[in-house]
């Protein structure tokens, strides 16, 4: 899924601060799994936020709600009828919910309430890592399930680099060596002699590199 | 093997002499004599001096102009070029920019991390990895042609060197590693500097077994300590590296002042050791801001004069 | 027992602190209590194993939650006993009520007075 992680409050105070009536918007999805964004923070930071603005002698009315997904258009219809009347929209989405909303109601400004990370996993709770780069042409089938250009930090296709040490990465201790985790596997896999395979050059095109991307299948268009 | 390009050091190494080179590090800013006084002091005790490229990420005047200055004073440089910081485009262009002053020798690395340096917060670009990189310079060279597939005009005589590490994580994949590197199309191989000698040992005789010290030149990589808490650091603290507390030991064994001393007597007893290794072509020798000590180095171990140019060309 | 403790508390009872939530907490105040103060089984003698565990952290989130917003992490803590210990309890109430009356009064509460005003 999608994981992100909270604004820090100050951050966020300093964003909505001059409004009198904001929208709280949570999202029922990714940012549910990974407890930044859904019902249960919405309402956390609703409180807190009342609380620091009365505390500060301010007016602000704030407003909950929380989407089933904010993705989508037929659930962001769903604030069709209230929106405008409140002056700002505080969505604890991931970036693309919070873009979605602004694109939608272009009237009313839309502020983030986290910081989108990265597409990954619940290893357990409290710990969420990133697996997915979203490169375009996924190649796991060749490193044994294991993706070298979003856990390897030089996103080498014919790694290890010099620098891992006892099967962890040379930026941080903590951090598998990807590397050494497709060795491993391959070893598990008895299929230790395709790592000699060289992986060739690789096309960034349908990455970040080549633009912002888009998915299209003509044959579900209405 | 015959030669293939004008390099010193390949026809050195082609004629079967064990080759040495050594290594130096550009200034943090932009007065040349700073590389020029280092590489003036070695010149005549080396065949070839690599020029690090940003190494440890930290920002330097770069490999490609420190390669020209060595060249315009008539000495053989090696380029050493990341992948780190370049895509594809820019180290296309910059290896015809060291074949336009005729920079005939290229090492093709990784690099570490931008982390480790002054520019912790940058990008950095991965284009294509340091395999990628070797199998790059080699179609230009052979093929005379960009990886677009237009031919280049006057296409660049590089000698294609790479690093390699026996002693970094995991040991079983290090000779496959080196094989690879191999089958990418590297011709010559500077290691990582050894103290762990039984251990290099060993991932020689598991490339002469795959016969692979016969496909490529192998270079030891060797630092002197200058003192007894380098060596603590460079155990610790550089990911990578294998010093046995053996060593260690014998360099705290020995007063402070004459710490430095005894650093060298193990780099010139780790070549004596290794010259008699099958398959070691040569030496790398790495006095990381102590070049002054080359000279001594490659004397005591035997190795000076270096062969002149009438004694390598045919 | 009819042991003594002040009369400034408001007792809620929850079948296990496992029940209490942030958001509870949160709202107390926003409500205007000058105090929350979260009793539970011993730590290990949770009927229901570990909401006691689930309790104490979540205290530590709303102290964070409550010092960033200039209200006083101070204001929240938790405590464990054994549903016997009587005086303890007793004794629990004081300190908390003695910690608060030493902060001084919430200040949300002050300011929805002066809102009221």
């Amino acid at each position: 899924m999608i994981v992100a992680s909270k604004k820090p409050i100050e951050e966020i105070i300093e964003m909505v601060k001059d409004f009198q009536k904001i929208l709280i918007a949570g999202c029922n999805e990714c940012v549910t799994v990974c407890e930044a964004g859904g019902k249960k923070e919405v309402g956390i930071l609703a409180s807190a936020l009342r609380m620091y603005f009365m505390n500060q002698g301010k007016k602000m009315d704030i407003d909950e709600v929380t989407l089933e997904r904010q993705c989508d258009h037929e659930y962001l219809e769903e604030l069709r009828n209230t929106v405008d009347q409140y002056d700002a929209v505080l969505s604890l989405a991931c970036g693309v919910g919070v873009q979605f909303m602004a694109e939608k109601y272009f009237q009313t400004p839309v502020y983030p309430g986290v910081n989108t990370c990265f597409m990954g996993v619940t290893e357990e709770r409290g710990v969420w890592t990133e697996r997915c780069q979203g490169c375009g042409e996924c190649i796991l089938g060749r490193t044994a399930g294991i993706c070298p250009i979003s856990r390897c930090a030089k996103r080498l296709l014919n790694g290890p680099c010099g620098g891992s040490t006892k099967g962890k990465c040379e930026i941080n201790k903590d951090l598998d060596c990807a590397w050494q985790l497709i060795i491993d596997r391959l070893k598990e896999l008895d299929r230790l002699d395709e790592y000699e395979q060289i992986i060739p050059i690789k096309d960034w095109s349908t990455e970040r590199a080549g633009g912002p991307r888009s998915v299209i299948r003509e044959d579900v268009r209405q | 093997m015959t030669v293939k390009t004008p390099s010193r050091l390949e026809k050195i190494l082609d004629s079967g002499q064990l080759a040495v080179t050594s290594e130096c590090g550009p200034p943090r800013g932009s007065d040349p004599e700073a590389i020029t006084k280092k590489a003036e002091m070695i010149r005549d005790y080396v065949d070839a001096i690599n020029i690090t490229d940003n190494q440890t990420s930290v920002t330097r005047l770069c490999s490609l102009a420190s390669c020209i200055h060595l060249k315009l004073m008539g000495i053989e440089p090696t380029l050493q070029m990341v992948v780190r910081d370049r895509n594809r485009i820019a180290l296309q262009s910059d290896i015809l920019g060291a074949a336009s002053f005729d920079i005939h020798n290229i090492l093709c690395l990784s690099g570490d991390h931008q982390q480790f340096g002054d520019c912790s917060q940058g990008q950095n670009v991965f284009d294509i990895d340091s395999m990628q990189l070797i199998q790059t310079v080699r179609w230009m060279r052979d093929e005379g042609k960009f990886l677009g597939g237009d031919d280049i005009h006057r296409p660049p005589k590089m000698f294609v060197g790479a690093a390699a590490n026996p002693f970094a994580d995991p040991f079983e994949i290090r000779v496959p590693r080196l094989a690879k590197k191999v089958a990418a199309g590297v011709e010559f191989i500077q290691t990582q500097c050894i103290y762990n000698l039984n251990k290099f040992e060993l991932w020689m005789e598991q490339a002469r077994d795959r016969g692979l010290h016969e496909k490529v030149y192998i270079l030891a990589g060797v630092t002197p300590f200058k003192s007894a808490g380098m060596a603590k650091y460079m155990k610790n603290r550089v990911p990578g590296m294998d010093v046995p507390d053996e060593v260690v030991k014998r360099m705290a064994g020995v007063p402070k002042e004459d710490q430095p001393q005894e650093g060298i007597n193990i780099c010139v007893e780790t070549i004596e050791r290794l010259k008699e290794c099958e398959g070691v072509s040569g030496f790398h020798i790495m006095a990381i801001e102590w070049e002054e000590k080359v000279p001594e180095i490659v004397e005591r171990s035997g190795l000076y004069p270096r062969p002149s140019e009438l004694a390598i060309d045919d | 027992m009819r042991l003594r403790y002040p009369d400034t508390i408001r007792i809620i009872r929850v079948p296990c602190t496992g029940k209490v939530d942030v958001i509870h907490i949160l709202r107390a105040f926003e409500k205007g209590a000058d105090g929350v103060y979260v009793v539970g089984c011993l730590e290990g003698d949770c009927r229901f194993e570990n909401g006691n565990l689930r309790a104490r952290r979540r205290v530590e989130q709303a102290r964070t939650i409550l010092d960033s917003i200039g209200v006083g992490g101070d204001r929240v803590k938790m405590f464990n006993l054994s549903s016997g210990e009587g005086p303890r309890f007793a004794e629990y109430a004081v300190e908390m009520t003695e910690k608060i009356e030493e902060m001084g009064p919430n200040p949300i509460k002050i300011a929805m007075r002066k809102k009221a005003a």
